[in-house]
This record gives structure tokens, C-alpha cells and sequence, in this order.
């Protein structure tokens, strides 16, 4: 009788690729739905086009390198890749500006390098700061939010998306540049003259951000990562945005809540600063990793030139992944020594 | 309470324990055939002690075993023996082993034994070497020889014993039924291992998955002073590394063994047996195998013969063999397929998985490795699954080691864990096997290379010393000769050198002969031969090729045909044997043969028509003509002096014009 051969383990969990990447995109649900009922249905038109874009380039790249198709578009890689980048954008953006974003991503910053497992950066991040650089009008032109303008209809995001010469929309300057621009008037002030902050944060920003913590929360639960990257990266943040309150005067960086709740603070600490291709490994190069990326959020938003830093904290951290691992390797059983080979 | 300790990683499979334990132990019974495998244990095989034919009684031992780490074999019931020779055996490659076959008589006839119930008389050193020749070797996976576990040496303190009766691995219960079935024996064997190794604690260490286990071991246990300790189920906490580190809190040295801690470990199975064997007198011929997955029908212990067919074992299950998509000797995280129902059940089988294709599915192919690092989590040795993949793809063998690759218990957490289905132990495994491999290689290299330069340094220390004597036997005829001198008599050393001398210069004169002459003569006419053909073939390429060096080439050719014709004729002459009368006739010197020569030219010009002369100077004019126009064009080509140049252009241009008069001359006289 012939037997099958197979070499142990013969059991195998029930954590797949494919399941990791499933869940990554249910968690994003939450956040969806609150940036679409804020700011209308430009994300989500976003999305849908995005990805789109992205399975196209996905598989052009897998055919030119002669990879079999549906193997791996089955690993959802391409449209978590759409997904985060596309929520990244602004709603109401320019379907060529999704285009070249999402081109950038897959094409330049995953299958150049090799394809899934293989890029040193996020993929994401790196077609969103190709972006920013490339297009900074179009890219820091944000819609108002739910209340303080009139919210376009899904027809309307659709034709902003393809027909952006034929749309009007209206635009209006995020929390986060209002209070970078901010050099005479008290906290307490600016928030008294401008309608677009909200509680603790940007009106509809910090529900938006609420929703991707809650996201983040389950992915936790999953145990689709690990705590932590995302908490080193929230508790820097949040203690560097304590230390620099200063009261609330007009030089305040912001509150910590402002931070926390502020920008792409949640998203970026759950969707992206996890992402394990290219962040560190080991646990306690995890918690450096998130760490860091705090600090250079906390820095680039104060400092820098743009109001949002997230993607530049997370791809500058990219670089550092491998020096950190290097560093960060856990003592074997039986080792007195922490660093391998030793 | 004890406190317990936590080792990093660990993962959770299903357990799938419940199927197997619903029934008591069963008696597998006796098989028409048993195939018992000369080595079941870690360390050398054990030698036969008995011959095809001969008859053999139960507990008999038919093998004995060879050096310190090995154990001996015994039958496992009366029989025959039909045959020792290779079998198939349980063995992750599909090995053919030595085995010892024997057909069962089904008498199950005792060899005469006896134990010792007081065991507590019994000596230490007694006590191991009854465990020794009872065969017992590690029982839960391992097989290494119990009697050299326990053979600690003098000056090591064991703190803590430990009965190792956590049983991690999913399917399997053979334990666990040995603890609610055979509790008192537990204890008991435990006693005598405290006897032998004097620990100050003993510990029986059981995940929290078995309470009924645990409760019947309490119950056994009361007042004893052994400690049942509990602690959360998580795979592999039966590993015995790991177990020390959950009981003591301690690691094992990397490399090292328990003892070095203070431990000592031994598993529960084994632990039975070695009360067995001490207290009955009955060496390891039968152990606890669980036979369970889903395509058995009842899925149970049983107590089996060692030696017993798989096929035999199984089918006692109800083996389906059409929902089976694979045999597995062992759990599921560690076990290995075997290639054939006809392997037998050894010492260390505690389980037999026949898993269906829905309840272990054959893995689809692997996907990219997203550094997710699942595997780093759940590592047990706390190693970096994912670093170490990378390595192994690229046979980065250094890096391996540097990554504490031998580390790896091969316990499949990482495997288990990967979400792109890599099968990551198998890469650990190969690049261990490698690594070895490279080692022994090394190893042998270093020694043919150590024997190489010995040799080496062996003969030129032959050589020296040839050099020294010789050295010193020239001192002592010099000083022979020094010696003689002053006593005034013959130097001997000079005389035979004088004597040799003139025997050298007599052979030289005889041998300077017409023979010496002749050879000399014809080694010169193969030589220019040789070279006239070479110079010809040059020729004929330079023809070919139109090259420039035609004219030079030719000269040269010329030149050689001469040469040779003159050596031939030398040789010619050397060799016509030395008659009387041209030996008188040799001329005595070169110029009465010149004029010979030219008078025997002249008469046979003489002897020619006008025409025949004519034709004659004509070859000759060609020639010459030839020989000025190679020698032209080679003054040309190095560019000589123009006067020289021209002289030969008119040398040239006068010949062709005596060429074309003679030709004219004779083409006249020939029409005339």
C-alpha cells in the first residue's frame, strides 16, 4: 500500500496568509464607515477604484514575472496594499492621482523588489509619499467635514474621481494644519474660532480615529500582530504631546488627546506601523520600532514642513527595521547571552 | 503548591486526546510474526545472541548489548527464531535495519525470572544493571539508554528528579492511561529512581489536561514525599528542556544535559518498566501504544509486543485504510510517516496516527514569507524562525550557526504557526543534516591533510639523514686518507679515482669509432628531415594564405633540401663498409675531392648534347633567379638599404634576361 510522506508537523494552525490579510480589511470597516459619514462617499470611491487598479497591477506584474496568477492574487496582499493607501488619500481625489498612487505601490515598491515578503517598505506609504511630493495640491485638499459644508453624493464622488476638471468641491484646511499655522492665539482660542475642531480633536477625525482603534482592537484580539509596535508608538506620541502641552499657549504643540485622536494617529498605529514585511521582528524590536515612529510623528508634525507625518515616520523606520533586529535578538534557551552567536 | 514556571513560546493544537482514552488498555495479543529491530534505542545495536532455528522463550534475551550506551533486546514471547536479517523499520527515512524475526509458537512460554520486591537491599550499581539488562531505553520518543541516564556521575549533586508525565502532543494518551490504570507502579518505579539517584525533590510534572491522571497519582503518591505537579497544557511542555524550566525554573546549558542543573529526568512508560524489571524481573518486551485518528473505528490503548506489525496493530483498531491518507508513528507535531503497515512497533512507538484526509489535510504549497514573525513567537528555544528560513534558502551555514540553528528541537511550532504554510522544520532539519555532513567532510579532509604533511615531513627527515651520513662518511675517508698520508702510504682514494680515470678515457677510445660517426651522422639526417618538413608545410600555408613571407620561406626550403641532401650523402658514404682500395683512395684532404667532383662534373657535361646543356644552365638560372627574388623580397620587407636593394633588383632583372635568352636559345635549336 502506498503511504504519503510527509515530514512533522503533520498539524497546522489555523492562521493563514490569506485569513492575516482578510482580517486587516474587515478591521478597516469601522473607519470607513465614520470617514463616510463625515466626509461623504470620496473614500469609499477611493477604495473602489483603487483596487481596481491595484488587482490590475498586481497582475501584470505577476505575468511579467511569470508567477501564477491565481495563487497569489488569492493572498489579498494587492488590496490591503489599495485599501490602506486609498484611505490614506483624500476623499474626492483624482482617479488619475489613485492611478499613479497605486501603480507606485505595487509596482515600484513591492514587485521591484520581489514581490510579497520581499519590500523593505511599505508599499502603501511609499505610493502615498510618492504623492505628496508629486502632487501637494492635490493631495492636501481636504473636504470639510459632516456640518460644515455640503457633503457631495456617490454620484458626485464618482465624477470628482473621474472628472475632476468638471468638479467644484470645496476644500477647507485639516486640524492639523490650523494648528501648525497657529503662532498667536491660545489653544482654548483656536478652538473657539475654527469649527473644524471637534471634542479633542478634528471634528470627525477623532470618531474616524476611534473606529480605526476599535479596528486595531480586534485585529489585537485575532492575534494578527502583536501589541507591541502600535502601543510603543501611542504611549511615545501621547507622552511626547504631554511634555510639549505647555499649558495650552499659543506655542502648544497640542494636546495628547489632540495626537492621539488627530490625523492618521490610529490608522497609521494599527495598519501601518504593523505591517510585518517591513517593520522589526523580535518583540523588543517591535517596541523600538513603534517607539521611534512616535517621536518622528511627534517631530514632523511639529517641525516639519507637512502636517501629517505617519507615512514619512514609518517609511524613515523602514530603514532602521533590519539595524534593529540585528540588535534585538532574544537569548536562546540554554544561552547566557542575549545576542545570537555569542 | 510548588511554583511553577513558564518557558517562552508554546502553541495550543487541538488536543484530540478524548478519542483514545473512552476504553481501558487492551491486549493487542500476539502476532503470527515479530520484527524486532536490533537497535530501538540511541547508541550502538545490540548483538544477536541466538541462531536461525533456534527456539526462543519469552523474556529471553537474543541480543546483548554493545558498549555503554546500548541496551540488549529480549523476546517478546516464545517462538522460533525464523530469520535475522534487514527489515524495514520505523525510521523517518525508511531504513532496512537488522531485525530479529521470530515466528510465535503462541505458548507465551516464561524463561524462568524472578524479581526483587525488597528492592530497597539492592545496591545502587545493582539496581542500574538490572535496569540495563532489561533493555529499557527512553520510552517517550528518544530511546536513550535509561541505566546511562541514571548513571550520574559521583561528584554531581541531583537536586530534583523528575518523572516526565506531561505528554504534550495532540492524539496521544499512552501516559495518561499508564497514570489512571497503573498508578501504584508509577510510584513504586519512581521510588526505586529515587533510590538510585537520591534527589532531594521528586517531581511527576502533568499538564492540567489530564485530572484523571493526576487525581489517581495523588491518591498514589500520599505520604511518599513525591510531588504531582500541575501546570497549564501548552505544546511542547513535555520537551525536557522545556519541563525543567517549568519545574525549576532553570535552563539547560545549550549542548548540556539536565544534570548539569541538578536534574534528572525520566519519562513515565520507562518509569513502569524499570519497576517491571526490578520488581518482576520482566525486561521491556511490551510497551503502551495509543492507536488513534480517524480512520481507525476504535481509536485505544493497547499493550503491545514489541516487534509487532503495524498492519497487525492496526487493524485490531479497525483500520479503514481508504479514508487514511497517511500512516504517522508518533504525534502529530514530531511523528514521521512511515512508508509501510509492515514496520514494526519499537520501544519508543508510543503512538500510531491514522488521520484522515479532513482531519489532517495535506498541506497546500507555501506563500511568501511576510516576517510576520509567528513562528519567533511561538519558538519554545526562543529562537528566529523566520532569519533562520532565509539562511536555510540561501545555505547561508554560518549564519545558521550563529542563529542557534542546532537549538531547534524540531518540536514543528513554527511550521505550525507559519500563516503561508512553510514548512520551516523541514529546512531546519536539511540544513542540520548539512552542516554535519560538511563537518564530517572537513574533519576527514583536516586528517588526510595532517597525514600529508607527516609523510611529507617523514621523508624529508629520510632525506636528511641520508644527507648526514653521507656527510659523515666523507669526514672519516678523509680523515682515513689524511691518515694514510701521514703514514706515508698510497692515498687509496686517488688511486681509485686515477683507476677509474684511465678505464673512462680506454672506453672512449674504442668507442670512437665509424659506429658512434654513423649514429651522429643519422641523428643529423632525421633532424634536417624533420625540419625541411616543417619548413615545407610553412610553406605551404604561407602559398595558401598569400603571405608575404613566400619568397623567405622558400629560400629556406632550399636551403634544408641541400643540407639534407649533403647529410644523406655523408651518412651514405660513413656506411659504405671501408673496402681496401677506398680506404687507400680517401683522400687526405678536401680539395682533392672538390676537383674530383668538378672533373666528374665536366666529363658528364661533356657527355651532353648542346641542348641537354642548354637545358641544364636554364634549371640552374631558375635557381639562382629564385634564390636573388627571395632574397629581394626579404631585404625589402626589412627595409635594408636602398643601394642593396637596388644591386639585387638588377641582379634579378639581368637573370631573368639571360633566362628569357637561353629559352629563346633553346626553343630555336629544339625547332631547328
Amino acid at each position: 500500500m502506498a503511504l504519503m510522506r510527509l515530514t512533522s508537523p503533520h498539524a497546522h494552525g489555523p492562521m493563514s496568509t490569506q485569513r492575516v490579510m482578510q482580517s486587516v480589511l474587515l478591521a478597516t470597516i469601522p473607519g470607513v464607515i465614520v470617514l463616510t459619514h463625515f466626509f461623504g462617499f470620496g473614500t469609499l470611491v477611493n477604495i473602489l477604484w483603487g483596487s481596481i487598479v491595484a488587482l490590475a497591477c498586481e497582475a501584470l506584474a505577476l505575468k511579467l514575472r511569470r508567477r501564477p496568477l491565481g495563487f497569489y492574487l488569492k493572498d489579498y496582499s494587492a488590496l490591503v496594499t489599495a485599501v490602506l493607501l486609498c484611505i490614506a488619500l483624500p476623499p474626492y481625489a483624482p482617479w488619475w492621482l489613485i492611478a499613479v498612487g497605486i501603480a507606485s505601490s505595487i509596482l515600484l515598491a513591492k514587485h521591484l523588489y520581489g514581490g510579497l515578503g520581499y519590500n523593505p517598505f511599505n508599499p502603501a506609504m511609499v505610493g502615498y509619499v510618492i504623492l505628496l511630493i508629486s502632487f501637494p495640491i492635490q493631495m492636501t485638499a481636504w473636504a470639510p467635514p459632516r456640518g460644515l459644508g455640503e457633503l457631495p453624493g456617490f454620484m458626485e464622488a464618482l465624477q470628482a474621481c473621474f472628472t475632476p476638471a468638471a468638479y467644484d468641491g470645496i476644500t477647507m484646511a485639516t486640524p492639523m494644519d490650523l494648528l501648525k499655522q497657529n503662532n498667536s492665539l491660545l489653544i482654548k482660542d483656536l478652538w473657539g474660532q475654527y469649527p473644524q475642531f471637534g471634542r479633542w480633536s478634528g471634528r470627525g477625525w477623532e470618531w474616524a480615529n476611534i473606529a480605526f482603534l476599535a479596528g486595531g482592537i480586534w485585529l489585537l484580539y485575532q492575534r494578527i500582530f502583536t501589541w507591541h509596535a502600535p502601543v510603543a508608538m501611542l504611549v511615545t506620541l501621547g507622552l511626547l504631546a504631554a511634555i510639549f502641552y505647555d499649558g495650552g499657549s499659543s506655542a502648544s504643540g497640542g494636546s495628547p488627546l489632540f495626537h492621539l485622536l488627530g490625523g492618521a494617529t490610529m490608522f497609521g498605529a494599527f495598519f501601518i506601523v504593523t505591517d510585518p514585511v517591513s517593520s522589526a521582528v523580535s518583540l523588543r524590536g517591535r517596541l523600538i520600532f513603534g517607539a521611534l515612529i512616535g517621536v518622528l510623528i511627534y517631530t514632523i508634525r511639529i517641525k516639519g514642513n507637512y502636517p501629517d507625518s505617519v507615512a514619512f515616520a514609518v517609511l524613515i523606520m523602514n530603514f532602521a527595521a533590519p539595524f534593529i533586529d540585528y540588535y534585538t535578538q532574544p537569548r536562546t534557551y540554554g544561552h547566557r547571552n542575549k545576542r545570537a552567536g555569542e | 503548591m510548588r511554583k511553577v514556571y513558564d518557558f517562552h513560546g508554546g502553541i495550543h493544537p487541538t488536543e484530540n486526546k478524548h478519542q483514545s482514552v473512552r476504553t481501558p488498555i487492551a491486549d493487542a495479543g500476539i502476532p503470527p510474526e515479530l520484527i524486532i529491530p536490533l537497535s530501538q534505542h540511541i547508541g550502538a545495536p545490540a548483538r544477536p545472541l541466538v541462531s536461525i532455528g533456534e527456539r526462543v522463550l519469552k523474556g529471553q534475551m537474543i541480543a546483548e548489548a554493545l558498549g555503554f550506551v546500548s541496551v540488549p533486546v529480549h523476546a517478546p514471547t516464545s517462538g522460533t527464531v525464523h530469520a535475522i536479517e534487514d527489515r524495514l523499520i520505523a525510521h523517518p527515512s525508511g531504513y532496512l535495519a537488522p531485525c530479529i524475526v521470530i515466528t510465535t509458537d503462541g505458548q507465551d512460554e516464561w524463561e524462568e525470572h524472578g524479581g526483587v520486591s525488597r528492592y530497597q537491599t539492592l545496591e545502587t550499581a545493582d539496581l542500574i544493571g538490572i535496569i540495563r539488562n532489561a533493555g529499557i531505553a527512553g520510552m517517550g520518543g528518544a530511546g536513550f539508554p535509561s541505566a546511562v541516564k541514571l548513571s550520574v556521575k559521583a561528584d554531581v549533586q541531583i537536586q530534583t528528579l523528575i518523572i516526565n508525565g506531561t505528554e504534550c502532543e495532540p492524539y496521544i494518551t499512552a501516559d495518561d492511561i499508564l497514570m489512571r490504570e497503573q498508578a501504584y507502579e508509577i510510584i513504586e518505579g519512581t521510588k526505586i529512581l529515587q533510590q538510585i539517584i537520591a534527589p532531594k525533590d521528586t517531581l511527576i510534572g502533568v499538564e492540567d489536561n489530564k485530572p484523571e491522571g493526576i487525581a489517581a497519582l495523588r491518591a498514589a503518591a500520599q505520604g511518599t514525599g513525591i510531588e504531582i505537579v500541575t501546570f497549564p497544557t501548552k505544546y511542547p511542555s513535555g520537551g525536557e528542556k522545556q519541563l525543567v524550566e517549568i519545574l525549576t525554573g532553570q535552563q539547560v546549558p545549550s549542548g548540556g544535559l539536565p544534570s548539569e542543573v541538578g536534574v534528572v529526568c525520566q519519562n513515565i512508560g520507562s518509569t513502569v518498566a524499570i519497576f517491571n524489571a526490578v520488581v518482576h524481573g520482566q525486561p521491556l518486551i511490551s510497551r503502551i501504544t495509543t492507536v488513534t485518528g480517524d480512520s481507525v473505528r476504535e481509536p485505544q490503548n493497547f499493550e503491545v509486543l514489541i516487534g509487532t506489525p503495524v498492519q497487525y496493530l492496526i487493524e485490531k483498531a479497525g483500520y479503514q485504510s481508504e479514508k487514511n491518507n497517511r500512516l504517522i508513528m508518533g504525534g502529530p507535531m514530531m511523528g514521521f510517516t512511515i512508508p509501510d503497515t509492515g514496520v514494526p512497533i519499537v520501544k519508543t512507538t508510543n503512538c500510531l496516527l491514522a488521520p484522515s484526509e479532513t482531519e489532517l489535510s495535506t498541506p497546500p504549497p507555501a506563500q511568501a514569507c511576510i516576517r510576520c514573525g509567528m513562528c519567533a513567537e511561538v519558538c519554545p528555544a526562543s529562537l528566529l524562525p523566520q532569519q533562520m528560513f532565509w539562511f536555510a534558502q540561501g545555505k547561508e551555514f554560518e549564519k545558521l550557526e550563529e542563529h542557534n540553528l542546532f537549538d531547534c528541537i524540531e518540536c514543528g511550532a513554527c511550521s505550525f504557526a507559519c500563516p503561508s504554510n512553510i514548512p520551516l522544520v523541514q529546512y531546519y532539519r536539511a540544513s542540520k543534516s548539512e552542516i554535519l555532513q560538511l563537518r564530517h567532510d572537513h574533519e576527514i579532509a583536516e586528517q588526510s591533510r595532517i597525514r600529508f604533511e607527516s609523510r611529507q615531513q617523514r621523508l624529508e627527515q629520510a632525506e636528511h639523514d641520508k644527507e648526514a651520513k653521507r656527510a659523515a662518511r666523507k669526514i672519516a675517508a678523509q680523515q682515513r686518507a689524511e691518515a694514510a698520508q701521514e703514514s706515508g702510504a698510497e692515498d687509496p682514494i686517488q688511486a681509485a679515482i686515477d683507476r677509474a680515470k684511465t678505464k673512462k678515457a680506454a672506453q672512449q677510445q674504442t668507442s670512437l669509432g665509424d659506429e658512434s660517426e654513423r649514429e651522429k651522422l643519422e641523428k643529423a639526417v632525421v633532424s634536417i628531415a624533420k625540419r625541411l618538413a616543417t619548413a615545407t608545410s610553412k610553406l605551404e600555408q604561407a602559398e595558401a594564405e598569400g603571405s608575404d613571407l613566400v619568397g623567405a620561406l622558400q629560400t629556406g626550403v632550399v636551403k634544408t633540401q641541400q643540407k639534407l641532401a649533403a647529410a644523406e650523402q655523408a651518412l651514405k658514404d660513413c656506411e659504405q663498409p671501408p673496402s681496401t682500395d677506398s680506404a687507400e683512395q680517401r683522400p687526405s684532404d678536401a680539395a682533392q675531392v672538390a676537383i674530383e667532383r668538378a672533373m666528374q662534373a665536366r666529363t658528364i657535361e661533356a657527355s651532353l648534347s648542346p641542348q641537354e646543356k642548354a637545358r641544364v644552365d636554364l634549371e640552374k638560372l631558375q635557381n639562382r633567379l629564385i634564390k636573388s627574388q627571395a632574397v629581394l623580397t626579404q631585404s625589402q620587407e626589412n627595409a635594408e638599404q636602398e643601394k642593396v636593394i637596388e644591386a639585387l633588383e638588377s641582379t634579378v632583372a639581368r637573370l631573368t634576361e639571360k633566362i628569357n635568352a637561353l629559352q629563346q636559345q633553346l626553343s630555336a635549336a629544339e625547332e631547328a
